[in-house]
């Protein structure tokens, strides 16, 4: 790292979050807080039934109730000329992409699915139309189960997808793999069900769109992880605008865990509104529509078996999975269940073998796509779950299966027999330390003279690989991906050596304010406080892929390293022209340029920059101005690891389930913040712990969503998590210049099946290996009685 | 969330409170909110005017004269919680209105409002049933008080007339050698209890139990009495045994299923709370 000793030595260092001052007192600006002059409020009435067709809608109550300025549906943005598109951003061979227009034509397919857009002066007048919309449905069975989804005669989603497949795709080698399984000494097996969630970020989504007719500039402000991919679909495929006539905006993002990445109609729907009535709309959602319409995560049904030698050795793996898409294909949906799934499955082991089959499959409910995780803890928690259900039918310790199945840290870069090459790792490294701090060897024993007592106390590991910050670019688009996922960022040191860095992320909650700026702090050896990051704004900032997928330090951060370097290489040619010395005998340090051996006589960054825009005095060929932009394309993934720990007791009398302990060792390479690092690991594994025992998306036979508020769906709260136990290793990324790896889904990656697994091993003598999710006392009642 | 238009008015008394409601049969009482609102939210209910007594003193403080404690229907959980007179006389009730929802929910809902809306799964029914509490009412017709056991009807059904107000809920105070406890098994969405027991237990001067009451929350479609497990542990040692004996024949009748957690399961947590809640109620009598 370039200057690690000036900007304060800030990268690395525990700096309060620049941001949350603002946010904590109310100050900072959602899109919901925004008021534009002559501002209209839009609702969007949704079907109430899983799958109906629509004989007709009458909306002329609706459209005589006082204040209500207009009434739409699916015919009126047909007959606007508009595509009406909401697309699909990853293409799998094969797959059915039915149409999915702006509002439903003429059949709904999930509760939820919008039917009729009003628009009114006020938003209770907007509330009060909906309920004076008509709409004559004919309901039809629907189904909400992935596996049940597929069977023959159950209600079709699209008509031209039979049996509800979307994709049928498979990774790995069946025949190797069925050959392993013939050779087993033992064979572990499960069924698992990977609970549905509901995103539930703090914030709803909203938009306010701006529409200028005279311009023909629309300008929208909206909940975005990614603004300029929301330009990009907004633009090509639902309202047709020219790219550049159009700004998201994203102002302060409460929070989206993936939710806020996918294009959904609402916000293109408030943006065609502000087009046909030429006066700005806002949009918001209500949490119940949030629950309705927010893309939801995971929802697997899957049969998956290890094969292992006499010796403890994985030899196989074989995976069936079901992976719901919902009702339409959502923007990144089908990469979740297969290249973020698929791909992971030879978890930290060194396994030869590996199959794994995915039927991607429509269902008649609100589309599923990625959600913190995104395809990785539904792969950890088969991967996991399958290795002590393995130690389990050999005999053999959860943590002595797992040290004999490692790949060791000598074998890297590690290719794996599912597409990824692993950059670096010491697995056994991290288990090591996790297992030490929890003091795994006493535990046993406690453990014991519990049970005697008739107390249940269980521990349960998970050794998770996480692969993030997908790259480079020309892997993923050979993969599907209808994106890249490069990264940009401009570094601009103004005329007073004062920095303003632009990032082509977008953060939501993430601290890229802080960490961003100690980054180039570190890099120009410039006072952290002396530096701005802007994000989130398509009109300001270069092309970028947004922030998603852990993806934002190892690809935005390096974005603006090679930035900073690229400034400081030019900053060198000004310096040594300015000293009159040879650029090869300048040294910088704590931002300042001086001939090796004569620091008393130097060029400090600021003097540079003044140079730079006054000039005066520049060497020949070099332009004026002091800014540098990057398009940073990563050679490969980044494979954060580590070792989570949970320790519970059940309650023998209620099966409650206490979660006593959790310690985290995570592997994340260089770490930027480790406040931030630490705040992103805990609220990770506070959202797993959540869907491992508290969360889960109900359906009924029908197709309704039974868990449709708060008062059903079980967001963890504080007190019902113990305070996290964290700690990490250090194995930089060996490809990226900050040696940095990503962090923002570890926990929720690891926490599933390490808290399952603690369960089951409480339950062990209870003759249980295997409890669905989420672990509700009454399931593990029932497994104790 | 957002509800339909209503009128809004603040009577200063009982009497013309009652007045508005006789004369607007679809108005609704408005105490704490806190269960109106969010149903008002949601467009489940959308009274077409709302009646907030909260200014009305007649329903505020708690009072204790003759070896009874008066409260207020206005008072809220967290003075409830917090006041000696109630933690002396009613000391369950002041365990389990520290029990209810959160700080917020705490500083807004009331007694009054938590006993009429009669949520089954609310903490505050079972404990008014163990204690045999009075709750005096007022309407146009006058005053008149029922029982904590005629009270709860069914599901969100009270025996309050359209034109009444809950004003106040009476409890004798607790006889000497008498200890009482609730115990929560909190619903990890709702916080509301999936299953609540209130027991008060009484020794007499030879240490057996002269009196004894059970009462859950959650399990079924009002809160319940236990009366059986009751009648047998009178006369009993009030020991471990007798406790967990007289526990389980416990039957919930007609207990509640849903998505969370089954009748059957239901019945089953009764149990291990129920005699959570007797073991507790005997170590402080
Ligand atoms: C986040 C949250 C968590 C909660 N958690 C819990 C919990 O854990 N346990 C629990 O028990 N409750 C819980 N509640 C509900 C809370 O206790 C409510 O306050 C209570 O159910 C209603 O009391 P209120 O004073 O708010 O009444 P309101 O909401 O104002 O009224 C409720 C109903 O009672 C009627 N009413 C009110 N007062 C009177 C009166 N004096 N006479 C006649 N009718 C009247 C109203 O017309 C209305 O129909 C929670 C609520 C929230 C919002």
């Amino acid at each position: 790292m370039a200057g690690e000793s000036n900007g304060a030595g800030v990268f690395g260092s525990s700096i309060r979050r620049r941001e949350d001052p603002e946010l904590i007192t109310g100050r900072a600006k959602y899109t919901d807080d925004l008021q534009l002059p002559n501002m209209a409020y839009c609702t969007i009435l949704r079907s109430d039934y899983a799958h109906a067709k629509i004989n007709s809608i009458d909306a002329s109550a609706a459209e005589a109730l006082d204040g209500v300025i207009a009434v739409y549906t699916a015919s009126d943005i047909a007959d606007s000329g508009v595509p009406g598109g909401i697309p699909v951003g990853w293409l799998l061979p094969d797959m059915v992409i039915p149409e999915h227009f702006m509002l439903a034509k003429d059949t709904t397919r999930y509760v939820g699915d919008g039917v009729a857009i009003v628009v009114a002066d006020d938003l209770y007048t907007a509330h009060d139309a909906l309920e004076l919309i008509y709409v004559d449905y004919d309901p039809r069975d629907g189904v909400a189960d992935p596996k049940k989804a597929t069977e023959d005669g159950a209600p079709l989603v699209h008509d031209e997808a039979p049996n509800n497949i979307a994709f049928d795709w498979e990774i790995g080698d069946k025949e190797s793999t069925d050959a392993a399984f013939a050779n087993a000494a033992h064979v572990a097996s499960l069924d698992i069900v990977n609970n549905r969630l509901i995103p539930n970020a703090m914030e709803p989504r909203a938009a306010l769109a701006d529409y200028n007719s005279i311009t023909g500039e629309l300008v929208l402000y909206m909940t975005t992880q990614n603004p300029h991919i929301h330009r990009l679909l907004i633009s090509l495929a639902s309202l047709g605008l020219p790219e550049h006539k159009i700004r998201v905006i994203a102002p302060e993002v409460g929070g989206g865990f993936g939710s806020k990445i996918h294009h959904y109609a609402d916000e293109a729907i408030a943006a065609w509104a502000s087009m046909q009535l030429g006066r700005p709309v806002k949009w918001t959602a209500t949490r119940t529509e949030t629950y309705l319409t927010d893309a939801h995560g995971r929802d697997h049904v899957t049969h998956a078996e290890m094969a292992v030698d006499a010796n403890g050795k994985f030899i196989g793996l074989r995976v069936d999975t079901y992976a719901a898409m919902g009702a339409y294909l959502s923007t990144f949906a089908p990469a979740v269940p297969t290249y973020l799934y698929g791909t992971l499955m030879s978890g930290e082991y060194d396994l030869p073998a590996i199959h794994c089959h995915v039927y991607g499959v429509f269902t008649h409910t609100v589309p599923v796509d990625a959600y913190r995780g995104a395809g990785r803890p539904e792969a950890t928690f088969v991967v996991e779950r399958l290795v002590d259900e393995a130690a389990r039918v050999t005999g053999l310790d959860p943590a002595e299966i797992r040290r004999r199945n490692f790949v060791a840290p000598d074998n890297f870069p590690f290719q794996t027999q599912v597409a990824l090459a692993y950059d670096s790792g010491n697995y056994e490294g991290a288990l090591d330390k996790a297992l030490e701090e929890i003091g795994y060897a006493d535990f046993r024993s406690e453990q014991a003279a519990a049970r005697e007592q008739g107390r249940y106390l269980g521990i349960g590991l998970s050794t998770y690989i996480e692969a993030c910050g997908l790259a480079p670019s020309a892997v993923v688009g050979s993969l599907g991906a209808q994106a890249g996922q490069w990264e940009s960022a401009v570094v601009r040191v103004h005329a007073t050596g004062k920095v303003t860095v632009y990032s082509g992320c977008s953060g939501h909650g993430q601290g890229h304010e802080t960490t961003y700026a100690q980054i180039v702090a570190s890099a120009l050896g410039v006072p952290y406080e002396d530096i701005d990051v802007i994000e989130g704004d398509s009109g300001v900032m270069p092309h970028g892929w947004g922030t998603y997928g852990s993806r934002s330090a190892a690809t935005g951060g390096s974005a603006i390293a090679s930035a900073a370097e690229k400034v400081v290489d030019k900053a060198r040619t000004i310096a040594a022209h300015l000293l009159e010395a040879a650029e090869e005998d300048l040294e910088f340090e704590d931002g300042s340029f001086f001939v090796k051996g004569s620091p008393d006589q130097a060029q400090s960054l600021p003097d540079v920059a003044l140079q730079a825009y006054l000039a005066h005095n520049l060497p020949k060929g070099i332009e004026p101005a002091l800014e540098a932009t990057s398009f940073y394309d990563p050679e490969n993934f980044v494979f954060p690891f580590g070792t989570h720990i949970a320790v519970v007791e059940v309650c023998a009398n209620t099966g409650n389930v206490e979660l006593q302990r959790y310690l985290a060792v995570d592997d994340v390479g260089n770490v930027i913040n480790p406040m931030i690092v630490d705040g992103q690991v805990h609220g990770g594994i506070a959202q797993g712990v959540g869907q491992s025992l508290y969360e889960t998306a109900v359906y009924d036979e029908g197709a309704n969503l039974l868990s449709g508020t708060m008062l059903d769906y079980a967001v963890p709260k504080a007190h019902f998590l113990p305070s996290f136990e964290t700690d990490r290793t250090v194995t930089p990324c060996p490809h990226n210049p900050l040696g940095v790896k990503g962090v923002g889904e570890a926990g929720t990656i690891a926490s599933p099946a390490a808290v399952v697994n603690a369960v089951v091993d409480a339950l062990s003598p209870f003759g249980v290996n295997h409890i669905d999710m989420p672990v509700t006392s009454e399931k593990v009642w029932n497994a104790m009685n | 969330m957002y509800p339909s238009k209503f009128d809004y008015h603040r009577p200063s008394s009982v009497q013309e409170a009652v007045q508005i409601l006789s004369s607007n049969p679809d108005a609704k009482v408005l105490a704490g909110g806190h269960s109106l609102i969010p149903v008002m939210k949601l467009r489940l209910a959308a009274p077409a005017a709302l009646v907030d007594i909260g200014r009305i003193d007649a329903l505020q403080g708690i009072s204790r004269s003759n070896g009874s404690l008066s409260i207020g229907a206005c008072v809220t959980y967290n003075e409830i919680a917090n006041s000696a007179d109630v933690q002396a006389a009613a000391p369950v009730l002041a365990e389990a209105a520290g029990q209810i929802g959160d700080r917020q929910v705490r500083y807004r809902g009331t007694i009054g409002g938590n006993l009429s809306h009669a949520d089954p799964a609310s903490d505050l029914p079972a404990a008014a049933l163990a204690l045999g509490a009075t709750l005096h009412v007022t309407g146009t017709g006058g005053s008149r008080s029922v029982s904590a056991s005629d009270f709860f009807v069914d599901l969100m059904m009270t025996a309050l007339q359209p034109d009444e107000i809950l004003t106040s809920v009476e409890i004798e105070a607790a006889a000497a050698g008498t200890g009482s406890a609730y115990v929560k098994f909190e619903h990890p969405a709702s916080g509301y209890a999936l299953c609540g027991a209130a027991a008060v237990v009484t020794r007499g001067a030879g240490g057996s139990c002269t009196a004894a009451s059970l009462c859950f929350n959650g399990v079924s479609s009002t809160a319940v009495s236990a009366s059986d497990v009751a009648s047998s542990l009178v006369g009993s040692d009030l020991s471990d045994d007798a406790i967990v004996s007289a526990v389980s024949g416990l039957s919930i009748p007609d207990a509640t299923g849903d998505m969370f957690a089954s009748a059957g399961y239901r019945q089953e947590l009764a149990k291990s709370i129920g005699i959570q809640a007797l073991l507790a109620a005997r170590d402080r009598a």
